[in-house]
C-alpha cells in the first residue's frame, strides 16, 4: 500500500512517512492476527452436530489484557505524532523567505515582496497558481482565503493547511529536491474545486536568482 | 421493579380500527417499525444511485452516463445514445446527497428507527413504547422531512452541493455555490428530521427506563437493547447542537446574519465546531445499534453467551463518554490553534480502546462454540471484518502528522464507508434475522447467502482500492482526477472502484427480490425459528397489539445458550425451569 505515496522532497517528510509506516505495520498485524483468528474459529467450531459450545461467560484476566495492549499502543504513538505536529504546525522556522497566497475561487493568487521587500504593500509581485522557491531554504507563507475555505495541499512536501476566510495562517516548508510539484486545493469550495491547482517549482539557487531576476524585479501593475 | 403493561387480548383489533388506523397512522410500534424500514429501503436506492453516478464520473470522467440525457440542462448535458454528461456542479451535489441521504435517511431510520421502535418493547418485555402517538408522530414528521429533502432535487439551481458537512462559507452564502432554495431545503429538512429524531429518543428512553418487565434488569437486557439505549442518550444531547448550527446557516443564509460569515464579524470555523460537535456523537449514534445487533446474533448462532456482556455494555457507555471529546480531530487542519489538535488526538486514540475490546470480545463469544453459518450470522461476521478494517484505518488519522497528508484525501473515505457503510451488512444482518418475527414469514436462505457473498465481495472491492488512492494523495469530492498529473498514475483503481461498485449495487437485486418475494409468498415462520432467547421470540408470530399472551417474567440474561441448566442449546429468559431447578443470579 505505502508504494503510492508519492515522492518525498520535505525536510518534515520523513518523520510523517516513519509514521505512517509505523501505525501500517503495527494495524496490518492486528488485522491479520484478528481475521486469522476468526477465520480458524469459523472453522474449527463450526456446528457439525457433535459437541455442545463451551459455556462461557467471559475472562476478566483477558479483558484487562486485551485493554491495556491496545491503550498502551495507542499513547505511544500519540506522543509519538505530538513532536511532528508541533515541529510542522507550531514551530515554523525564520526565515527571511516569505510569500503570501491568497486562495478564490478558483485558484491560488501568489504574492511576492516587492522591491520594498515587504509583503502586504502596493509593490508586491502576484502570479496565479504558481510559487517559485530555492531548494533547501525555508519558505513561510501567510495563506488566507477571500471567500470559502480553499485547502494549500502540497503531496511531496506532506504538507496541507485549510485557507479559512477572515485569518491568515503561517505555513512553512523546506524542500530538498529541485523539481516541479503539484498544488491542488484540498477543500471544496464551489463548482471549480476539481482542477483548482498550481504548481511549486523548486530551483537551484542559480536558477531561483535567474528567475527571480526576469519575473520579480520592479513591474508595472 | 417497573410497571407492567396490561396485555391486550390475542388477536387485536384490526377490524375495529381501519385500513388508516393500521397502516398509516398507527399507534402500534412494531407498524411504525416496519414504516421506517420501508421508507429506508426506498432511500437507500436513491442514494445508491446517486454514489453510482459519483463513481461513474471518477472512472470515466465527462463521459455520458447511459440513460441520464433525460435530466435537463444544465444539470445534465446530452451526451450520445440518449445518455447524459455530469458537469462539475452536478456532481457536487450527487455525492452531498447521496452522503446525507445515506446518513439521515437510511442508516438512522433503520438502525434506530426500525430496530429501536420494532424491537425495544418486545425485547423488553412491554406492550408498546410508553407515548405511542409521540412514536407515530415521530415517523411522520420524518416523512416531512424525507419529502423536503427530495423536493430539494427539482428547485432551480438543483439540490444542495456543499458537502454533506455544508462548511461556511461556502454553504452560507448562496452566490458562493449557485445553489439557492436546494440549501435552504436541506437545511430545512434536517431541522426537522431531528424534530423526528428527538421525540424518537424520548420515547426510547423512558421506555427502556419505566418499561422492563419484572426481572428484567438492565444487566439482563440484550445488547441491541444497551446500543439504542445508549444512541437514544447521544440523539438527545447531540441533536440540539445540530439544530441550533442549521437554524444559524440558515439565518446568514435568509436573514442577513453574520454567525459564519468573516466579513459581517462571524467564524467560519464555528460551523465546524458546531456540525463536528454533533457529528462525532452522530457517528457513534450510526455504528453503536449496528453493534448492538452483531452482539446478539454473533451470540445466537455460535450457540454461547457473548463473551463479556458487562464489558461490552460498559465499552458502548464508554464510547458514548468518550464521543464527546473527540469532534476536534475532523478539524486537525482547519487552522484551530494546533494545541487544541494535540489535546483530540489524545482523546481519539483512546477512543479505539472501546471499539477493539468490543471486536475481540466478539472474537471471544466465536471460540468454543456451534456456529451456524445462517444469513444473518454471515452478514453480523461481514460486520465485524469491515468494522475491523475501518477502525484500524482510523488509527492512522488520528495521528495529527499522518493526518496533514491523508485529511480530504481517498484515505478518509475508504475509512468512513468501512466504519459507516460497513454497518450496512449489521443492517443487512438485522432484517434477516427479525423478518420472521416483523412479517410472520421466512426470506429464502440461499438466496439471502447469495446476497452475502457478492455484497462482501464487491464491498471490498469498491471500498479498499480507496486506501491506495488515498495514500497517493487522491483528494476528496474532485470531479475529474486526470485533471491531476500526480494522479493519473492511479486512474485505473478509480476505474476497478467503480466497476466494483456498480457490482455491488447490482447485486442488491438477490436482497429486493427477496425481499419483496418473501413478504408475498415466503414460508410462514413459526414463533422462534431460530431458538434464539431473547423476549421478542417468545411472543406470537406475528405479535398482536400488546405483543404478549401473557406479562413475561425475566429469569436470567438473554445469552444462556448451551446452558448446563437444560438439555437444548438454548433457554428463554422467560422460561421458568420451576422452584426445583438451580437459581443462577446471572
Amino acid at each position: 500500500m505505502m508504494q503510492w505515496l508519492p515522492e518525498d522532497v520535505s525536510t518534515f517528510g520523513p518523520e510523517i512517512d516513519a509514521l505512517f509506516y509505523l501505525i501500517y505495520y503495527i494495524t496490518a498485524a492486528t488485522f491479520i492476527l484478528v481475521t486469522v483468528l476468526m477465520v480458524v474459529f469459523l472453522v474449527v467450531y463450526r456446528d457439525r452436530g457433535d459437541r455442545r459450545a463451551t459455556y462461557n461467560h467471559g475472562n476478566t484476566t483477558l479483558e484487562i489484557i486485551w485493554t491495556i495492549i491496545p491503550a498502551a499502543i495507542l499513547i505511544v504513538l500519540a506522543f509519538m505524532s505530538a513532536s511532528s505536529w508541533a515541529k510542522v504546525k507550531r514551530h515554523a522556522p525564520e526565515s527571511d523567505f516569505e510569500l503570501g497566497v491568497a486562495a478564490k475561487q478558483f485558484n491560488w493568487e501568489v504574492s511576492y515582496a516587492g522591491p520594498d521587500a515587504k509583503l502586504g504593500t502596493d509593490d508586491d509581485v502576484k502570479f496565479d497558481n504558481d510559487l517559485h522557491v530555492p531548494v533547501n531554504k525555508v519558505v513561510r507563507i501567510q495563506l488566507s482565503a477571500k471567500d470559502v475555505i480553499h485547502s494549500f495541499f502540497l503531496p511531496n512536501l506532506r504538507l496541507k493547511q485549510d485557507a479559512v476566510p477572515g485569518r491568515t495562517i503561517l505555513v512553512w516548508f523546506e524542500a530538498t529536491k529541485p523539481g516541479k510539484y503539484e498544488l491542488p486545493c484540498a477543500e471544496l469550495c464551489g463548482f471549480g474545486h476539481s482542477g483548482m491547482k498550481g504548481w511549486l517549482y523548486v530551483h537551484t539557487p542559480e536558477d531561483y536568482q535567474k528567475w527571480a531576476g526576469e519575473n520579480l524585479a520592479a513591474k508595472p501593475q | 421493579m417497573s410497571d407492567t403493561v396490561a396485555a391486550h387480548a390475542p388477536g387485536g383489533h384490526h377490524q375495529e380500527l381501519g385500513f388508516f388506523r393500521t397502516y398509516i397512522f398507527s399507534l402500534d410500534h412494531k407498524m411504525i417499525g416496519r414504516q421506517f424500514l420501508f421508507m429506508g429501503l426506498l432511500m437507500i436506492v436513491v442514494g445508491g444511485l446517486l454514489a453510482m453516478l459519483v463513481r461513474w464520473q471518477l472512472a470515466w470522467p465527462e463521459t455520458a452516463v447511459p440513460g441520464l440525457g433525460i435530466i435537463p440542462e444544465p444539470y445534465i448535458y446530452a451526451g450520445e445514445h440518449g445518455g447524459g454528461i455530469i458537469p462539475p456542479q452536478t456532481y457536487n451535489a450527487l455525492f452531498t446527497m447521496h452522503a446525507t441521504i445515506m446518513i439521515f435517511f437510511v442508516v438512522m431510520p433503520i438502525m434506530v428507527g426500525t430496530f429501536g421502535n420494532f424491537l425495544i418493547p418486545l425485547m423488553i418485555g412491554a406492550g408498546d413504547m410508553a407515548f405511542p402517538k409521540l412514536n407515530m408522530l415521530s415517523f411522520w414528521v420524518g416523512a416531512i422531512a424525507t419529502v423536503l429533502m427530495l423536493a430539494s432535487f427539482f428547485v432551480p439551481g438543483g439540490p444542495a452541493a456543499g458537502g454533506w458537512t455544508s462548511y461556511a462559507t461556502l454553504s452560507a452564502r448562496a452566490q458562493y455555490t449557485g445553489v439557492e432554495w436546494g440549501q435552504h431545503l436541506w437545511i430545512m429538512s434536517l431541522l426537522v428530521l431531528g424534530v423526528s429524531s428527538l421525540m424518537g429518543s424520548i420515547n426510547y428512553i423512558t421506555t427502556i427506563i419505566n418499561m422492563r418487565a419484572p426481572g428484567m434488569s438492565y444487566f439482563r437486557m440484550p445488547l441491541t437493547v444497551w446500543s439504542l439505549f445508549v444512541t437514544a442518550i447521544l440523539l438527545l444531547l447531540a441533536l440540539p447542537v445540530l439544530t441550533a448550527a442549521l437554524a444559524m446557516l440558515l439565518f446568514d443564509r435568509m436573514l442577513g446574519t453574520s454567525f459564519f460569515l468573516p466579513e459581517g464579524g462571524g467564524e467560519p470555523l464555528l460551523w465546524q465546531h458546531m456540525f463536528w460537535f454533533f457529528g462525532h456523537p452522530e457517528v457513534y449514534i450510526l455504528v453503536l445499534p449496528a453493534m448492538g445487533v452483531t452482539s446478539d446474533i454473533l451470540s445466537t448462532f455460535s450457540r454461547k453467551p457473548i463473551f463479556g456482556y458487562h464489558a461490552m455494555a460498559f465499552s458502548m457507555i464508554a464510547i458514548a463518554f468518550l464521543s464527546w471529546v473527540v469532534w476536534g480531530h475532523h478539524m486537525f487542519i482547519s487552522g484551530m490553534n494546533p494545541l487544541l489538535g494535540t489535546a483530540f488526538m489524545m482523546t481519539t486514540m483512546v477512543i479505539a480502546v472501546p471499539s477493539a475490546i468490543k471486536v475481540f470480545n466478539w472474537l471471544g463469544t466465536l471460540w468454543g462454540g456451534t456456529i451456524r453459518l445462517t444469513s444473518p450470522m454471515l452478514f453480523a461476521l461481514g460486520f465485524v471484518s469491515n468494522f475491523l478494517i475501518g477502525g484500524l484505518s482510523g488509527v492512522f488519522m488520528a495521528s495529527t502528522p499522518v493526518d496533514i497528508f491523508i485529511h480530504d484525501t481517498y484515505y478518509i473515505v475508504a475509512h468512513f464507508h468501512y466504519v459507516v457503510a460497513g454497518i450496512v451488512f449489521a443492517l443487512f444482518a438485522a432484517v434477516y434475522f427479525w423478518f420472521p418475527k416483523m412479517f410472520g414469514r421466512m426470506m429464502n436462505e440461499p438466496m439471502a447467502k447469495i446476497h452475502f457473498v457478492l455484497t462482501y465481495i464487491f464491498f471490498n472491492g469498491a471500498f479498499f482500492p480507496m486506501h491506495f488512492l488515498g495514500v497517493a494523495g487522491h483528494m476528496r469530492r474532485i470531479y475529474n482526477p486526470m485533471q491531476y498529473e500526480f494522479l493519473q498514475p492511479m486512474q485505473h483503481w478509480n476505474v476497478f472502484i467503480t466497476i466494483s461498485a456498480l457490482c455491488l449495487g447490482a447485486s442488491q437485486i438477490f436482497f429486493v427480490v427477496n425481499f419483496v418475494w418473501s413478504l408475498c409468498a415466503g414460508k410462514k415462520a413459526e414463533r422462534n425459528p431460530w431458538q434464539a432467547n431473547t423476549l421478542e421470540w417468545s411472543a406470537p408470530t406475528p405479535a398482536p397489539h400488546g405483543n404478549f399472551e401473557v406479562q413475561p417474567v425475566v429469569y436470567r440474561g438473554p445469552y444462556e445458550y448451551s446452558s448446563p441448566e437444560v438439555k437444548e442449546d438454548w433457554l428463554p429468559q422467560d422460561k421458568n425451569l420451576g422452584a426445583g431447578a438451580a437459581v443462577r443470579a446471572h
